[in-house]
Parts: C-alpha cells; sequence; structure tokens
C-alpha cells in the first residue's frame, strides 16, 4: 500500500508541475507581452515598464515560472492588477462561497441518490424503478442553470420562500448564509444525483447478480440481508469514483450556477478578471481549480487502493 | 472466413432493424433528434421571421397566432431565434464530437497496439493530465487570451472530449487484442497499425458511435452553459445559453423567454440520450439483459 501511494504521489507531483506550467505557457507567454495586454494597445510606455516591473516581467521566462511556482507553494499568487490587493486573499475570501456551495451540492445529491439508486435497484422492474430511471433521465438533460432559473420563478418570485439571489455572508449566521446557498445548491445537485442514482442502481444491479449474493442468499440470508450486508458495500467502489469525479464537475458547475444567482464565489471573480483582463486573478483561479481535480482524483485513487487491495497493482 | 462474416453480417442486418424500429427508446430519441436537427437544417434556407429584424413594437408578446412562441425584449420572434439557435448548439456540439473522436481514437489505437510500453504510458498519463481541465476551465483560458466566441467552445469542449474517446478505444481494444482473429492476422504478418484500422477499428465502431452520441448530448449541454456565462457564442448570432441569459432579468414579467429556450435544451438532450441508450441496448444486447 506505501510503495503504491508513493508512487500515485510522485505522478500526482508530475501533474501539478506538468499542469502549472500549460496554464502558465498559455496565459504568460502565448499572448506576448502580459503587461501590453492587460493595458490596452494605447498604453504609455512608462506605464508598460512599471508593470512590467511590478508582475517581475524583466526576468527570463523560466525564472519568472519558477517564480510563480514557489510563491504559490508560499501561498502567495500575486497581487491583483485591477484590485491592487493579493490574489491570495481575494481567493481566500470568495473560496468560502464556492467551496461550501460545491460541498452542499455534494451532500445533497448523494443523500438523494443513494436511497433511490438503492431502492430502484431493490425493486428492479417495479413502477418505482421505472419512476426513478425516468426521473433521472430528465435530470441528465435538464441544464443546472435553467434548472436554477426556473427554482427561482417558483421558491423566490411566486412562494418567496428564499431571495432570488445574493448571499446572506456567513457574519449573517451559518443558518441564513446556508439558505442563501440552498437554492443554488439544489440546482447544482439535480444533474449529479442523476447520474450518481444511475450509477447506484445498476452497480447494485450487477453486485446483486455475483455468486457470493448467492452464496450469501443460500446461507439463509434474506434479500434484504444480503443487499445491506453483502451487496452494498461491494456497489460502493463503483459509486465512490463517480463522486471522486464529481467533484471536478461541481466545482465548475458552482462557477456557472454563481452567475445566476449573483453569488460573489470563485466565478465572479474569474469572469470579472477576464472582461479586466487581470490575468494573475485567471492564472491563479484556472490553476486552484486545476489543483483541485487533481488532488481530489488522487485521494480518490488512494481510497479506492484501501478499499480494493486488487487495484493496488494494477497500474 | 471472410465470406462466412459476410454471410452472418447479411443475415443480421435486416434483424437490426426490425429490432431498431421496436426500440421505443431509439425510436423517441431519434424522432426528438432529427426534429431539432431538421429545424437547424430548415433555418438555412427559412425562418418565420428575421433573426436580427427589432421591431419593438412587438416586444415581449406571449404565443400568438403571428409568432408562434411569442417575442423577445427587441421584439425579434422566438421561433426563429430557437431554430437558428439549434445550428449553433448542433454544429458546435458536433465538432466536439469530431475533434474528441478525431485525436482520441488513433490515441487509443496506439495506447492499446503499443500496450504497456512507454508511449502507451505517455498518452495515458496525458489523458489524466486532459481530464484535470474541465471544459469551463479551457473556455476560461482560452477567453482570457483570445476572447469569448463560438470557436472556444468548440476547442474547449472538444479538447475534454478527447481522453474520452481515447480511454474508450485503448479500453476495447486491449481485449480484442487478445482475441483469436487478431492473433491470426498477426500471423498473416500484418503489422500494428494495419491490425489497429483493418480489424480493432472495425469492431469499437458500436462503442464509438454510443459514446459520440453521449459526448453529443453533453456537448449540446456544455455549449448553452458557456454561452450562458458569456465565454461562447456571441451576439447577434442567437444561441440557446444566451437566450436563457438574456432571459434572465425579464423572468419575473415574461418567464417564457426562459423556459422555451430551456425545453429546446432538455429535449434535444433527452433525444440524444435516448437515442444512444436505444444504440447501445441494440448494438450490444448482453447489456439490456443485465439491466
Amino acid at each position: 500500500m506505501l510503495r503504491y501511494a508513493f508512487r500515485r504521489f510522485a505522478s500526482l507531483c508530475i501533474s501539478l508541475i506538468v499542469a502549472s506550467a500549460v496554464i502558465f505557457f498559455a496565459i504568460e507567454v502565448i499572448p506576448g507581452d502580459p503587461a501590453r495586454y492587460m493595458l490596452g494597445i494605447n498604453a504609455q510606455e512608462d506605464t508598460l515598464a512599471a508593470l512590467r516591473e511590478q508582475l517581475g516581467l524583466n526576468v527570463p521566462t523560466h525564472q519568472r515560472y519558477l517564480n510563480w511556482i514557489t510563491g504559490m507553494v508560499q501561498g502567495d499568487f500575486g497581487t491583483s492588477y485591477t484590485y491592487r490587493s493579493p490574489v491570495a486573499d481575494m481567493i481566500g475570501e470568495r473560496l468560502w462561497i464556492s467551496l461550501p456551495l460545491a460541498l452542499y451540492a455534494l451532500t445533497l445529491s448523494t443523500l438523494i441518490a443513494f436511497p433511490a439508486g438503492i431502492l430502484a435497484a431493490a425493486r428492479r422492474g417495479s413502477a418505482l424503478d421505472a419512476g426513478v430511471m425516468g426521473v433521472t433521465q430528465l435530470g441528465v438533460a435538464v441544464p443546472n442553470f435553467w434548472f436554477a432559473m426556473l427554482m427561482v420563478v417558483l421558491f423566490a418570485i411566486n412562494l418567496r420562500w428564499f431571495s432570488a439571489g445574493g448571499f446572506a455572508g456567513w457574519e449573517a449566521g451559518f443558518f441564513p448564509a446556508m439558505k442563501s446557498l440552498t437554492l443554488p445548491a439544489v440546482a447544482l445537485a439535480l444533474p449529479q444525483a442523476s447520474i450518481l442514482a444511475r450509477v447506484m442502481r445498476s452497480a447494485l444491479i450487477d453486485t446483486l447478480g455475483e455468486d457470493f449474493i448467492r452464496t450469501a442468499r443460500a446461507k439463509g440470508l434474506t434479500k434484504r440481508q444480503a443487499m445491506w450486508r453483502h451487496a452494498l458495500r461491494n456497489a460502493l467502489i463503483p459509486v465512490l469514483t463517480i463522486i471522486g469525479l464529481q467533484f471536478s464537475f461541481l466545482m465548475a458547475g458552482a462557477i456557472i450556477i454563481e452567475q445566476v444567482f449573483f453569488l460573489p464565489g470563485i466565478g465572479r471573480l474569474v469572469f470579472q478578471s477576464i472582461t479586466q483582463r487581470d490575468l494573475i486573478v485567471v492564472e491563479s483561479v484556472v490553476m486552484l481549480l486545476v489543483f483541485a481535480v487533481i488532488v481530489v482524483n488522487f485521494a480518490v485513487d488512494l481510497a479506492y487502493a484501501w478499499v480494493d487491495p486488487r487495484l493496488r497493482g494494477a497500474r | 472466413m471472410s465470406e462466412a462474416l459476410l454471410d452472418i453480417e447479411a443475415t443480421a442486418q435486416p434483424a437490426l432493424w426490425r429490432k431498431a424500429l421496436a426500440s421505443r427508446n431509439l425510436m423517441i430519441g431519434a424522432a426528438l433528434t432529427l426534429f431539432f436537427a431538421g429545424m437547424a437544417l430548415l433555418s438555412f434556407v427559412w425562418t418565420p421571421y428575421s433573426v436580427t429584424g427589432v421591431n419593438i413594437a412587438a416586444k415581449l408578446q406571449t404565443a400568438s397566432a403571428e409568432h408562434w412562441l411569442g417575442t423577445d425584449h427587441f421584439g425579434r420572434d422566438i421561433l426563429s431565434m430557437i431554430m437558428v439557435g439549434a445550428r449553433a448548439s448542433i454544429a458546435v456540439a458536433i465538432v466536439a464530437v469530431g475533434i474528441g473522436m478525431g485525436l482520441g481514437v488513433p490515441l487509443g489505437l496506439a495506447a492499446a497496439a503499443n500496450r504497456g510500453g512507454l508511449l502507451d504510458e505517455i498518452i495515458m498519463r496525458g489523458n489524466d493530465l486532459v481530464f484535470a481541465f474541465p471544459s469551463l476551465v479551457i473556455a476560461i483560458l482560452i477567453t482570457a487570451i483570445w476572447g469569448p466566441g463560438a470557436v472556444n467552445a468548440i476547442i474547449a469542449i472538444g479538447i475534454f472530449n478527447v481522453p474520452v474517446f481515447a480511454r474508450l478505444t485503448r479500453g476495447a481494444a486491449l481485449s480484442l487484442w487478445k482475441r483469436e482473429f487478431i492473433l491470426a492476422a498477426r500471423v498473416a504478418g500484418k503489422g500494428a497499425a494495419r491490425i489497429s484500422v483493418e480489424h480493432i477499428l472495425p469492431n469499437v465502431a458500436n462503442l464509438l458511435i454510443v459514446q459520440g452520441t453521449i459526448q453529443f448530448s453533453l456537448g449540446i449541454l456544455a455549449e448553452a452553459a458557456l454561452s450562458y456565462v458569456g465565454l461562447g457564442t456571441q451576439p447577434p448570432v442567437p444561441s440557446w445559453g444566451r437566450m436563457l441569459a438574456e432571459s434572465q432579468t425579464l423572468i419575473y414579467t415574461s418567464p417564457h423567454l426562459a423556459v422555451i429556450p430551456g425545453l429546446a435544451i432538455v429535449l434535444t438532450v433527452l433525444g440524444l440520450n435516448l437515442m444512444g441508450d436505444g444504440l447501445r441496448d441494440l448494438f450490444d444486447p448482453r447489456i439490456r439483459k443485465a439491466r
């Protein structure tokens, strides 16, 4: 296990280095002179020189990349050109909305998908199964931001249960803050829950057909006992993988859903930065998102190998 | 041997068609997909009104005999915009699937032919790396450098499709490389590249068609999301995602502006997904039995 973990860790480090190089190259090398790009074509020569100095553009490219990487490792993401404040602080502030939103959605999606998938598998072929499959088929086809808009019309405008957008802020207390994240989280969770319920159902049906379930039944276990004690645990392995993969979609989805609800999260930050040509912020946010995906997948791989020892030698 | 195979195919073909016609999923899915594809094609030669024609006097109307689906805040006919919008959605998704298949399938075949080798390792690790960049992140990167546009959406979704097809192709090809008929081809002196093209590819084609349908529907959803946040198709070209973005401030007074483009997306994606399910059952009856 330790050897496997070490190998995976080495590959994690390589992935992070290559990903950071790709992002650095795309943002800082392809546009030519980032300072000129950020200031536009009418920029004065002395302003440009000042910005180049401030951004540390006067050193060779590879040195800039190394400076960027070492800065990030130490928590220094540079200074935003438009806001004149440290990028790390700006991201940190907004992460307190985007990350809880993604986790809230992940929790909701799991809470919806598990019972739905288990029930559908247990009563395979019944009207309930058909219902779950029908609803999830629709759930996969609905764009989450559109579902969010429909929920705003119903729950915010007509029923007035929730506000149509904005964030109460964590200073207002846990529950008011969570309340303003509820509609966004539900919208984000719907397609993910649909996918997860389908995976849960088919994994469980596959497992229920295995020999060890027949043995368990032959030992005298009821169908329900065999399912809860043996099938569920084994069916969880593919389900966990999907949950891990979904995390990246949830982070990306959160960026889009934030636009529907006017939430001041990472999404707002990155779109504002794009229009203001604040490359430092865009670069840092993109790196952060990619970092999150790579690290979560690493964690899932480790959890996977821990649950199922056969997988340790597989790669 | 090849003659015998041909015989089997010749007898299997009509049965496949009959099964296709009997598959409810496939028929409903194909009907929905053809409907929207037909609308997109029709929009090249005819739309009820011009999509750039602004008519403020007729703004924000609900469905009527003149405007079947109503008008937007500029008085533009929504049906016409949906028809032209279908064009953008379908075109972006098709090209993105094309990029994914065009690059992913050869990479997957090469990795499988080189299984266990350095090339295989490089391709698979490269795949993992691309997987770490969701379409939205790629679109953000491209837009930050070159500005927004439909081409960004195509590239972003296309790049994300590459590892999907590469992995699928490699996985399916790996099991084929162990089969006797491939061994026979090797004994006959065929090289890895020729075997990949002549024997492996035809045998994974069904799988690729099914996955292509799924990626097509995901592409439609992704294009809508990118256009919605302003990274995809740009004005004045109508697109479903941007119609939704424009409707957002008017949703209180004119909810139909938000409902109609959304329904168009849902029905198209649903159609493609049902078609994908139907095709999978059709090509691989074992899966149907197992479900």
